[in-house]
């Protein structure tokens, strides 16, 4: 999140798209109730069902999944020529005048530089014009027809609200009524939220879904301010942190990069990385790079990274591939994968194409699962009839079922979705003989590291520069790894007038402290801050809020920097002082900036200065057009899912997305509108959280087993009745599923077509407490969003039938 | 509380003779007596309480967890009872129904007790030893790390990558689990890894 969901209750409009949060986040959604009681919020709500969240809104759209960007876009457009936009905002904290370059052209549904055969893009054009001063050429009237905002213009015309009901099915009403609210907000009186899930970022265009919320939110004014943000409710309850601490396949901690083939060297890697400004007094954070990075090579390889040898640069793995889930699977499909650790995952039941998924496991020579329960995958070679119908005698994959101790029983710290690390400190004893993740994983690391010091190996020295230090090698414990995350110095740390910051051995209170010459350590910057030398503040517990306005600013630690609200420079104008006394939060006092929460920079640079609020960014300014990088596009585009019941409206010969990968082989595995005609869709029920919750008894008795919802329409048009068993499947697989026949689904208008959706609770599998199902996933197509790879979970095509029997 | 004391345990209280019981030399008149009486000790008195959160969705809502000594595994300390952190300013004391359910989820009969082992081709799991497992497992990393780990690329750069082996990271994990994580996988070269940021 941008924001906090305490912040939320800060808000006059909220806009709840692409998630759920009544049923997904419910303790999380009582700051929209807070929102609504005491200050009078609205609350509209576009889904394609009428779920939960949208039974207590002001107002609710339906929408066709998989046509978000359609609408958003619509949005966009609505602003831009009504002219219901924050123009102050728009000109000085985003690129809205920034030029680009005279040969970037969009034609067709196609941006400059595609090439067909590597569904890629030469992003070369998508750049800014470059003034002699080595800075970005901008016109601040926003006249010029080649300045984003023109061009902006040009590019949104096509999104009528006539066209959203073509290619969205929300009736133009509908869909105006959501523009108004939301332009409603563009005016620095008052703040809209937007509030989304997977529901957005499951898509083959998942990533643009969001930057054009986004770029709705900067038109409006609404990020950086109280109430305001777009803002990502998430989903595991500590996804947030280990997407930050970065277990993911290029990702050093922190958002930086494990280096690839093409950067030989350490100097390469950080030329590539560390971020000039594009305009004069502006922060562009990333030039700290080469600290950061180096602090975290003296946490990883500790004494053994020297100046030397660049800090151990070479011992890094070097990214060749980049592996998301999807090829992940895919590779270990092709049979090229030995083994795989699952810790605290069910990639039978969470990947996509099920089918796929289980022959690929049974590829695997050995597969682990560190769990406190038993998943589908650990048992994947069981037989369990039409539900997981395999071969057990033929699978050779060697399995081992490690028990590990639940959330209850052991410590350490979660980063909740509004970025804030707090402690929690264990309950209980392990249960019978399980271990936590820490020490099965060190015992295996040391165990792994004998054997190369006994036997030798390959690759033996990478390995064996990991820094291992713990007092006790064996089990390491949380408080020593969240000061590692941390960092110190290791030699005094001095300002630039000589003065010691901080000595030699002390914790490092934030990241302006870390160093790229090796005096510092620190493996994940952005956290730097929550264990300084007052100690630990994961483990903060104020819960005063003296400004009222939800901040909370000495509970727990919220990166970056304690900050809460981030951007929140953009909360007062050029000059400094407050858009309103509405929306009053970070000013300039004259001598600093000053307010509730910790500002963006250093509190002293004068408004005069023209610092932007953007400080990640190279521009200070936010980016309504993102240059080059973004792998779809500068601007979003309409494109349909991979699987769509109509052809792409707008630009009737593209398929999909033209950026998104498609494997090989792949292609031919989606399905085509002639044969399935129904739109359908995954989320989650609010009894039941993924897969785990089969396996705990209250909520397999709340929700049993799986069902599908579907409208009255479409039931009668089936032949199916409320409670009978239906058979849905799609080109990949089947699933079995009750029927649920609901008004909350409505069969929609699009492009002349009558479109129906299905809805699919996620949850059921073949092991748990709750009735045997095959997984839906056996049902979704393996292609996902070409900047993230996440997954196209939300919008895939299927057929149904009703099961003769019984109806229960 | 009060809903204990029923009429007749009521007028029981008031005829029993003020002076004669301990209420009696704190003060308490004969209905306070029965009132005191028929007050059952607060059953979280005897538990140790922790200061939490739960597992489930990002919201991560605080946690109170009790526990007490079990009684299935005698000098362990188990989870006798879950409520919501009335101090968290995000959840202020509330859980939805799979929070509210969690003791469910540790006491799940399809939680994993000892370390258990599938045998390729076979039908079964059979119970190991930790140590069985943890030496088995680290052979098996070490035999194919040692034939597919790839020192240098054709240039002669380094790479130090280990292709054929698959790390999936959980999201319920602390950062610190994480952190450690990202030591094991990424220090023994892997380069399949992924959490449950996209899924």
């Amino acid at each position: 999140m941008t924001n906090s969901w305490t912040d939320i209750k800060n808000t006059d409009l909220v806009w709840i798209m692409g998630g759920n949060a009544a049923e997904a986040h419910p303790c999380g959604f009582k700051w929209v109730t807070e929102a609504k009681a005491e200050r009078g919020a609205k609350l509209m709500v576009v889904d394609p069902r009428f779920n939960r969240s949208a039974a207590v809104a002001d107002h609710y759209a339906p929408i066709r999944p998989g046509s978000d960007i359609a609408f958003l876009s619509g949005v966009v457009n609505y602003l831009l020529t009504n002219d219901k936009i924050h123009h102050e905002y728009v000109r000085h904290y985003t690129n809205a005048a920034y030029i680009v370059r005279d040969d970037f052209e969009f034609n067709e549904g196609l941006f400059s530089g595609y090439d067909e055969e590597k569904r890629s893009y030469d992003r070369s054009t998508w750049e800014y014009v470059m003034g002699p001063d080595g800075f970005a050429v901008r016109d601040m009237t926003l006249k010029d027809p080649r300045c984003v905002f023109q061009l902006m213009k040009k590019h949104f015309e096509i999104y009528t609200p006539e066209m959203v009901e073509r290619v969205s099915g929300t009736p133009k009403d509908k869909f105006l009524k959501v523009a108004e609210w939301a332009a409603s907000t563009a005016n620095g009186e008052r703040a809209m939220t937007i509030m989304y899930a997977l529901g957005w970022t499951q898509h083959s265009s998942g990533a643009q879904n969001i930057r054009t919320a986004a770029m709705i939110q900067l038109l409006c004014g609404n990020i950086g301010i109280p109430g305001g943000g777009v803002n990502a409710l998430r989903g595991h309850s500590n996804v947030q942190g280990i997407t930050d601490v970065g277990t993911l396949t290029a990702a050093i901690p922190g958002y930086l990069a494990l280096p690839t083939d093409k950067e030989p060297t350490l100097e390469a890697h950080l030329a590539k990385r560390t971020f000039k400004p594009l305009q004069p007094n502006q922060t562009s954070y990333w030039q700290n790079y080469p600290k950061f990075y180096v602090s975290f090579l003296k946490s990883y390889f500790g004494a053994k990274a020297t100046k030397e040898n660049n800090f151990g640069y070479d011992w890094l793995p070097k990214v060749d591939v980049a592996y998301d889930a999807l090829r992940m699977f895919d590779v270990m499909h092709q049979g090229k994968t030995t083994g795989m650790l699952c810790q605290g995952f069910n990639p039978l039941m969470s990947i996509a194409y099920s089918g796929k998924t289980v022959a690929a496991l049974s590829k695997l020579k050995f597969l682990v699962s560190m769990d406190p329960i038993e998943t589908d995958t650990v048992r994947f070679w069981e037989n369990h009839g039409e539900f997981n119908d395999v071969d057990t005698a033929s699978i050779q994959t060697e399995v081992f079922m490690l028990p590990v101790t639940s959330f209850a029983e052991e410590e350490g710290s979660f980063t909740n979705s509004s970025r804030c690390i707090q402690w929690k400190w264990p309950a209980a004893d392990p249960y019978f003989e399980s271990r936590k993740d820490i020490d099965i994983l060190s015992d295996l690391f040391v165990r792994i590291r004998k054997l190369y010091e006994t036997e030798g190996g390959t690759g033996k020295d990478p390995l064996m520069a990991i820094d291992w230090s713990y007092e006790n090698p064996l089990e390491p414990q949380p408080d020593e790894l969240l000061r590692e995350l941390n960092g110190k110095a290791l030699a005094d740390v001095t300002d630039a007038e000589g003065n010691v910051i901080r000595r030699a051995g002390e914790q490092l209170a934030g990241f302006g402290e870390m160093r790229d010459d090796g005096s510092t350590d620190g493996s994940m910057w952005i956290y730097t801050g929550v264990y300084g030398p007052k100690g630990n503040f994961a483990q903060r517990r104020d819960n005063d809020d003296p400004s009222g306005l939800g901040v909370f600013g000495n509970w727990g630690f919220s990166w970056p920097a304690n900050r809460r609200i981030q951007y929140n420079r953009a909360s007062a104008d050029p000059q400094g002082k407050p858009w309103s006394e509405a929306k009053k939060y970070m000013y300039w006092d004259g001598q600093r900036w000053t307010g509730p929460d910790v500002p963006d920079y250093v509190a002293t640079i004068p408004p005069e200065q023209a610092t932007g609020p953007f400080i990640m960014n190279a521009e200070g300014v936010s980016r309504l057009w993102v240059r080059g990088l973004m792998a779809d596009g500068p601007f979003p585009a309409h494109y349909e899912p991979f699987e769509s019941p109509v052809k792409n409206p707008i630009f009737p010969a593209i398929r999909g997305n033209p950026a998104a990968r498609v494997f090989n082989n792949d292609m031919e595995i989606f399905g085509d509108s002639s044969e399935f005609s129904i739109v359908a869709t995954t989320y989650r029920l609010t009894e039941h959280f993924h897969f785990w919750t089969k396996n705990v008894h209250t909520n397999a008795v709340l929700q049993p087993e799986a069902i599908v919802e579907m409208s009255e329409q479409l039931a009668k048009e089936k032949g199916i009745a409320m409670g009978q068993l239906v058979r849905i499947w799609s080109n990949r697989g089947e699933v079995k599923a009750k029927a649920v026949v609901t008004k909350r689904l409505v069969p929609l208008q699009v492009d002349g077509k009558t479109v129906h959706t299905i809805g699919l609770p996620l949850h059921f599998g073949f092991i748990g407490e709750t009735k045997k199902a095959s997984p839906i996933n056996s049902l979704t197509p393996p292609v996902g969003d070409a900047n993230s790879q996440t997954p196209e979970f939300k919008a895939f095509l299927v057929d149904i039938e009703p099961v003769s029997g019984p109806v229960a | 509380m009060n809903m204990d004391l029923s009429r007749r345990a009521f007028l029981k209280g008031a005829s029993v003779g003020v002076a004669g019981t301990t209420l009696g030399a704190f003060g308490f008149g004969g209905v306070e007596a029965a009132y005191a009486a028929s007050v059952k000790p607060f059953r979280l008195t005897t538990t140790k309480e922790a200061r939490s959160s739960c597992p489930y969705c990002a919201v991560c809502c605080g946690m109170m967890i009790f526990s007490a000594e079990s009684k299935a595994e005698a000098g362990k300390m188990e989870v006798t009872h879950i409520e919501g952190d009335v101090d968290n300013p995000v959840n202020r004391g509330t859980l939805c129904p799979k929070g509210a359910a969690a003791i469910d989820y540790i006491k799940s009969k399809t939680r994993v007790k000892y370390p258990m082992y599938r045998k390729p081709g076979t039908n079964t799991f059979e119970r190991v030893t930790w140590d069985f497992a943890m030496e088995r497992i680290a052979k098996l990393m070490k035999e194919d790390r040692d034939a597919n780990f790839i020192e240098t690329n054709n240039d002669g750069v380094p790479v130090n990558r280990w292709p054929t082996m698959a790390f999936l990271s959980g999201s319920s994990v602390t950062n610190e689990t994480g952190w450690l994580t990202y030591k094991v996988s990424r220090g023994l070269g892997m380069l399949q890894i992924e959490n449950q940021a996209r899924i």
